[in-house]
């Protein structure tokens, strides 16, 4: 990796780069999960859940005749950081309106980092059933820095960068440009 | 979503929560209620916290109500109830409150028939103190999901007419519930006996009428309160009968109005007097709606208050 300036991050993946990744997972998932019949894609709360929504436009692009579901997970109440640190942790809305039980769930998240996330999100699904079985798509996986023995199915970029290297994922949504920066520490107004 | 906390380290009334901290108690319990709707409702966020609930009053709806949000929550609780405790002995609040914290208790859910009971303690005590009632004065919990019942079936607060019938001069729901809807821009309106009217209550910026009907006419959500005879030092109005005669709302009342409102009670209802039984089992009627929420937004001011960083 280059030198990150300090203030501004550095951009790592441009707007094109990231539609074409977003391309090769979609095909990638089609590859394993066919018409998506017993599948299900959830996104976690926020920044999974855009992700989750390209990945089903690319897909219905793709194939007009598939027929996904989908839904949104939030994690923050299965937390292991409630309390630890100085950050606060704001709840957003959960909206699975199936059940799992017996699907074979897509978990979407844009950066996969410590595993922590994962491990939440992992917890926090088995309230809705019992899935046949659960994989990971994710972004951008920061492979050198996990704290848990978690790893993604798909994956979109890897990065390898030192372990108080902050890398964010911007998008459309969010007023930006969709892209992935990457700072030499957290910025303090994320 | 920005990251958000309550303003305060306790919650004793809603005279100390910004519209912000309002805001964001009925948002987060709009998730809350999301979870209890799940095959699984517990979330594990307060595993590390221990909960006493003190109620030196009796209650029903608030005392399970909080032991359920705690519960759903994975928190750690003890109960405590006045009845049959050292209190008959002779033993002072603060040294009741202070030897169970002795057994680290990290927040303490009080209800007491004195006012100013929670905020005494919140002044005294190292855990963080929440507010179930304290005698004529405030109940902010109730008041909260009031307000998250209407805000669910009317989409927002603002401009909603509610009007609160009955016992206003003894009830701490009505003062809390008064504060918050005018916080929130709601209209509010009181109507009751003149003896149970508090006086110059119009300071609070409601209007006040004594002629139930015209309540009704003019509301779109009609909270009703209990007759309080507990608290009751004086004969307020001749009788039972003579109140629900002038003050009771029965079917053939809410049927009169050329619209639907809302029927609204905290609990527990005097059938006969204040509703009578085909008013409240009517389709107006969300007062099972009230108690299910009640859980989802006690969940939501647990989490709140625990919600902060630990360096605070």
């Amino acid at each position: 990796m280059n030198a990150v300036t300090k203030s501004k991050g550095k951009i790592i993946a441009s707007k094109d780069s990231l539609t074409r990744s977003i391309q090769r997972l979609c095909f990638q998932l089609m590859e394993h999960h066919g018409d998506f019949s017993g599948s299900c894609i959830i996104g976690i709360q926020n920044k999974g859940v855009w992700l989750a929504e390209r990945l089903k436009e690319k897909l219905y692009q793709l194939d007009p005749k598939l027929a996904i579901l989908s839904g949104k997970l939030d994690i923050t109440f299965f937390r292991d950081d409630f309390r630890k640190g100085n950050k606060i942790l704001t709840a957003a809305s959960t909206e699975i309106d199936f059940l799992i039980e017996n699907k074979r769930v897509i978990l979407v998240d844009d950066v996969l980092y410590t595993g922590r996330t994962i491990q939440a999100a992992l917890q926090a699904l088995q309230q809705f059933g019992r899935p046949a079985s659960v994989e990971l798509l994710v972004l951008v996986d920061r492979r050198f820095n996990r704290h848990l023995p978690i790893q993604p199915n798909y994956v979109g970029m890897r990065v390898d960068a030192l372990e108080e290297a902050y890398v964010q994922v911007k998008w459309s949504e969010e007023g930006d440009t969709d892209k992935i920066i990457m700072f030499d520490s957290e910025p303090k107004q994320i | 979503m920005t990251n958000q906390t309550l303003t305060g380290r306790h919650l004793i009334g809603i005279k100390d929560l910004s519209v912000q901290d309002i805001e964001l108690i009925l948002q987060t319990a709009e998730q809350f209620k999301e979870v209890l709707q799940r095959p699984i409702k517990k979330v594990p966020s307060l595993r590390d916290i221990t909960i006493g609930n003190l109620f030196f009053e009796n209650s029903t709806r608030t005392k399970l109500s909080f032991e359920l949000a705690e519960k759903r929550l994975s928190a750690d609780i003890i109960n405590f109830s006045a009845s049959g405790s050292s209190v008959s002995k002779g033993e002072t609040l603060l040294d009741t409150v202070q030897n169970i914290l002795a057994m680290k208790v990290d927040m303490i859910v009080v209800r007491h028939p004195s006012v100013g009971a929670a905020r005494f303690l919140s002044e005294r005590i190292p855990a963080q103190v929440i507010n179930a009632g304290d005698g004529t004065h405030e109940h902010p919990t109730q008041a909260l999901l009031d307000a998250f019942s209407i805000r669910e079936k009317k989409g927002t607060l603002q401009d909603i007419k509610v009007a609160i019938i009955g016992d206003v001069l003894h009830s701490r729901v009505a003062l809390s519930n008064i504060l918050l809807l005018r916080k929130m821009g709601a209209k509010v309106k009181v109507c009751g006996p003149p003896t149970l009217l508090p006086k110059f209550i119009q300071s609070l910026g409601v209007e006040q009428t004594y002629q139930v009907k015209e309540a009704l006419k003019w509301c779109d959500v009609a909270n009703v309160l209990r007759i309080q005879t507990e608290r009751q030092d004086l004969q307020y109005f001749p009788s039972a009968r003579e109140y629900q005669q002038y003050f009771g709302i029965d079917r053939a009342l809410l049927d009169s109005l050329d619209k639907e409102i809302i029927l609204m009670h905290p609990g527990p209802i005097n059938r006969g007097v204040e509703l009578t039984t085909d008013a409240a089992d009517s389709k107006h009627s969300i007062i099972l709606n009230q108690v299910e929420n009640g859980v989802a937004v006690r969940m939501a001011v647990l989490f709140l208050l625990a919600n902060r960083p630990l360096s605070n």
